[in-house]
């Protein structure tokens, strides 16, 4: 990442960009190295390397959700092949906890933004609604943790949710008007309830890198 | 149970007689034997004699202040055989019980009926108020009134409202919040106890208030003794107020736990007190036996959890004693760590949190509904009892009131409390991410409520070593007045005013479940990726120990593997069936109705033979259960409604019948459409519609173009004669043979059952011999039916994101 003295000037960028300490940064950037192999970028096949990783049910998507161009706020769509640091911390963004001073439009912001990365992570296709399949393979892959379990029961599970989030959404429905998917306000509207500025976050605090990779 | 009489007539001046007089039973069998044959023999009161030949006799040994008169020995005329006697002394004790705790009850049942009053105060001042006046009454009266006994507080009164608060226990709130809550209840309550023993002393030394005697030590133990928020007070002021449950697990969490502190240092400086010099030694040991007494109660609390859970593993031929287990199973672990003075409300909370996910899991609905409904009825007497008995013990007991002592008394506990408060809070903030605002604060602090316990224990000093006990009581009530009459009855406003979060009446949704599952899992993997080892990636790891190993011990059978949202899913399937069922099924039909249903979510939907989620042989079979008692229920009323009309001629029963089932059927169909969303398995075989012809005389013809739509039937359960026809069977199969109307014609989804093999079962649900694994499981795919204003009837089966 070039010279000791640039990179504190690039630190201090980032810092601005994406609202890390420059300490935090430091951290991710050493784990960066350690998962790219000190290299400057990260393809998906580092993310294999992680071993606690492999028991997560929704693996995949996570990987996939770090090389999503709509979360590294580029313009164009599809995947990334790699990603650099800085796109690493902008993905890491997400996860900050809110600060105390922040004012009531900037957590909106700060809520909004979450949540449009947890929308991304269900609409695969990038068609802008979690269309009933989409939902359907979250569900499967939630559960792929039991292989003993029939596909049917996943499928009938997300049907009744898909089903709950239309009612919440469009209310009274005729029987021949068809729902197309969860848009992201009705997204929005689904998680309402739910404090999602305080539960998505990961504390940075202290972030020894303890976990090695093979 | 036979008495007898004592009758002198034969006797004459025999020996010192018994004191006791019994109806003469024996008569009865032995009728020509006049009661000159009763004999009594013995000349010690009590004793059991055996009876003369003939003679069936018993003697209870009564106490002698039986109220039948004693027998002179002298010869006596013949007692009339008294049909009516009295004798209290006899059930004396369970007659008294009881009728306090029938005053505990109407009490209770009195406030609701005023609602005005129990919007303002709160019930337990109400109760204390009501206490006080019976035990003015029964002063008044001449009686001494009783004082809440110590033993009896701890060993049945508070046990109760304890497991109900540990097995009801949030525990996702909890656990998030646990850090915070040691802190409170840990230092917290050390903090008030040395502030407030300190002080006190302090108080005590200045002269001329003729308090110079209370050394520091005992102040110290008076401190210690009032310090301890009350987690009885805290439930039932909080209770009603409906605060969110962030501040709510912080309040209740904090009293709950803040009992070891109490325990040791109540016994620490007891003990000190007779030691005449304290050295650094008996501190370390203090400081040892407090981990010690917590962290003790707790293992015994996992001991005792682990082996309930084991044991219901096996009950499921024996369903109804599952609910005693769980409740012996913790009282064991309460008297158990009390034993060894360990901290017993610790063990208690621990057992219940531990055994309930596995305990769940293998009892029948029943069985938790059972479970639930005691806990909440036993701690809710309890905790009315608890406070009449508070009322009632001010009135009796002595005091001893000194004004300097209360007042300052009173003053150092809020000021150390709201200081505590303060200063634990600007400590705690810099960890949380969700920070404690001065509001939360101020509720955190006004929340510190004082409560039977501190009475109690307060109640247990020695005499010998604390003479200035009486004093200490005075206070302790007094403070304990001041917060539950006070705190109590002005936290409502409050709460208003200051605007604090309420509680939110979510409806748990499976959505949520997914998304929580979602984020927990999404959390995990970033932390994993950052390589921080964190919250969830210990919660993670947990997690999958106890998946693969704790579950496979404790619970029986295939639930072992059920994922938890599997398992969430069909609670909540179950709760809507029953929920469905309850309201009638053929009543109202809930406001908000909707109509949601598989078509418009996806249009392509074929009548594809889909099986819904495995439901294991058992669940299918509760909810089948279920279903079917409550629609027989409405069968028979409907039935026996019929019976007592005239109906001259059957076939006009039968239509009268018909006409009311149509009705029925359009508001039912209304509903069930809305839930029912199982695709159908295949169309008209030739035995169901034989079944159906025969059976009904007013069958229809199946619609000619229902091939392509999947069509919804019931079919009965055998051609027999329309009496024997499940009502709710018809209604069923009505719905697919009116004259087609509007609505129907648009009926996406409708479904199929084929016919149950064995005639007489009236079974609407039982799968038939089917030919196609299809058609084997009818399950509804019950989706939400939108917002209804109903209150959540407690915590759910399963806690979330466990």
């Amino acid at each position: 990442m070039g010279s000791s003295h640039s990179m504190s000037e690039e630190i201090q960028e980032l810092a601005e960009k994406t609202g890390f300490t420059s300490e935090q940064i430091e951290h991710l950037h050493r784990r960066f190295k350690q998962l790219s192999g000190d290299q400057p970028t990260i393809r998906k096949e580092h993310f294999d390397n992680i071993p606690d990783l492999e028991f997560n049910p929704i693996r995949s998507k996570i990987v996939h959700a770090f090389f999503d161009k709509r979360n590294l706020r580029q313009e164009s769509d599809g995947l990334a092949d790699e990603i650099n640091f800085e796109d690493f911390l902008t993905i890491m963004s997400y996860f900050r906890p809110i600060e105390m001073n922040m004012d009531e439009e900037r957590l909106d912001h700060f809520r909004k933004e979450k949540l449009k990365f947890l929308f991304h992570m269900y609409d695969s296709d990038h068609d802008g609604k979690i269309t009933l399949q989409e939902y359907r393979n979250v569900v499967e892959e939630l559960l792929s943790g039991n292989p003993h379990l029939e596909k049917e029961s996943a499928r009938s599970i997300a049907d009744g949710a898909m089903m709950e989030a239309a009612s919440i959404c469009v209310g009274q429905m005729e029987p021949d008007q068809v729902y197309e998917g969860i848009t992201f306000e009705d997204f929005l509207k689904m998680w309402q309830g739910i404090d999602i500025e305080t539960k998505m976050h990961v504390r940075f605090l202290n972030m020894e890198t303890i976990a090695q990779c093979h | 149970m036979t008495r007898l009489g004592k009758a002198g007539a034969g006797l004459g001046g025999a020996g010192p007689f018994l004191p006791l007089s019994v109806p003469l039973a024996a008569l009865a069998p032995c009728g020509s034997l006049g009661p000159a044959t009763a004999v009594v023999r013995g000349n010690e009161p009590g004793d059991f004699t055996s009876a003369p030949p003939g003679i069936s006799e018993e003697i209870h040994p009564l106490s002698k202040h039986s109220s039948n008169h004693t027998g002179n020995g002298h010869s006596k005329p013949e007692k009339a055989f008294p049909v009516l006697g009295i004798d209290y002394t006899r059930i004396r004790i369970p007659f008294e019980i009881s009728l306090w705790i029938l005053l505990a009850c109407l009490m209770k049942l009195g406030f609701h009926v005023i609602p005005s009053v129990s919007n303002i105060v709160p019930e337990s001042c109400l109760l204390i108020v009501v206490g006080l006046l019976v035990g003015g009454l029964i002063k008044g009266v001449g009686e001494s009134p009783p004082i809440l006994n110590s033993e009896i507080f701890f060993l049945f009164l508070l046990p109760p409202i304890i497991l109900d608060a540990g097995y009801f226990l949030p525990l996702r709130q909890f656990t998030e919040n646990l850090g915070t809550i040691l802190i409170f209840a840990v230092v917290g309550t050390l903090w008030n106890a040395f502030f407030l023993g300190g002080l006190m002393y302090a108080v005590c030394q200045i002269g001329g208030t003729g308090l110079n005697h209370i050394g520091l030590l005992a102040n110290l133990l008076f401190g210690s003794i009032i310090s301890a928020v009350d987690p009885v007070a805290v439930l039932a002021v909080f209770e009603e107020i409906h605060i969110n449950e962030l501040l709510h697990i912080l309040v209740f969490g904090e009293s709950l736990l803040n009992d070891a502190v109490t325990v040791v240092l109540y016994h620490l400086f007891e003990e000190f007190a007779n030691i005449k010099q304290v050295t650094i030694i008996h501190i370390l040991l203090g400081f040892i036996s407090f981990f010690v007494v917590s962290l003790g109660g707790v293992f015994i609390g996992i001991i005792y959890g682990i082996v309930a859970a084991f044991t219901s593993r096996f009950t499921s031929h024996i369903r109804v004693i599952e609910p005693l287990f769980v409740f012996l199973y913790s009282y064991m672990a309460y008297l158990s760590a009390e034993l060894f003075h360990l901290s017993g409300i610790m063990a208690l909370i621990a057992a219940g949190v531990v055994m309930r996910p596995y305990v769940e899991a293998n009892i029948s609905h029943k069985s938790h509904t059972t479970i639930k409904y005691f806990l909440k009825m036993w701690s809710s007497v309890s905790e009315t009892l608890i406070f009449i008995f508070l009322g009632v013990s001010t009135v009796a007991g002595k005091h001893y009131w000194n004004w300097t002592f209360v007042i300052s008394t009173l003053l150092f506990c809020l000021i150390a409390r709201v200081l505590g408060v303060l200063g634990l809070t600007w400590f705690i903030n810099k960890f949380r991410i969700v920070k404690l605002t001065p509001k939360d604060q101020f509720i955190i602090a006004y929340g510190g409520l004082r409560g039977a316990i501190a009475f109690s224990l307060c109640y247990l000093l020695d005499y010998s070593h604390f003479n200035m006990r009486d004093m200490f009581l005075t206070a302790i009530i007094t403070v304990i007045f001041f917060t539950v009459f006070v705190q109590g009855m002005t936290i409502r406003p409050l709460v208003d005013l200051l605007a604090v979060k309420k509680k939110q009446e979510t409806k748990r949704s499976i959505n949520e479940e997914i998304h929580t599952q979602f984020l927990d899992h999404l959390l995990t993997g970033i932390e994993d990726i950052c390589g921080h080892y964190g919250h969830h990636h210990w919660k993670d790891k947990l997690n999958r120990f106890n998946k693969k190993y704790v579950k496979k011990c404790l619970i029986a059978g295939e639930r072992s593997k059920e994922p938890q949202l599997i398992a969430f899913y069909h609670k909540m399937e179950m709760k809507q069936a029953i929920e469905l069922v309850e309201s009638g099924g053929i009543g109202k039909i809930p406001s908000a109705v909707s109509t949601v249903s598989m078509q418009n979510i996806h249009p392509k939907t074929l009548p594809v033979e889909r099986i819904l989620p495995a439901l294991s042989k058992d669940k299918e079979e509760e909810i089948r259960k279920i279903l079917r008692n409550n629609l027989q229920k409405t069968r028979q009323r409907l039935r026996s409604y019929n019976r007592h009309t005239l109906v001259a001629d059957p076939y006009e029963e039968a239509w009268n019948q018909m006409l009311l089932r149509r009705q029925k059927v359009r508001q039912l169909e209304k509903k069930m459409n809305n839930y029912l969303t199982v695709p159908a398995h295949k169309v008209d075989s030739p035995t169901m519609s034989r079944a159906r012809i025969g059976s009904d005389p007013l069958a229809y013809e199946p619609k000619p173009d229902s091939e392509n739509l999947p069509i919804i039937t019931i079919d009965p359960a055998s051609p027999q004669s329309p009496e024997s026809v499940d009502l709710v069977n018809e209604e069923m199969k009505g719905m697919s043979r009116l004259p087609p109307s509007p609505e129907e014609d648009e009926e996406g989804l409708v479904m199929r059952v084929k016919e149950p093999s064995s005639p007489g079962t009236d079974d609407v649900f039982t799968p038939g011999t089917s030919d196609s694994p299809s058609n084997q499981r009818m399950l509804r795919c019950l989706s939400d039916p939108g917002p209804q204003p109903e209150p959540e009837e407690g915590e759910p089966f399963i806690p979330k994101g466990q």
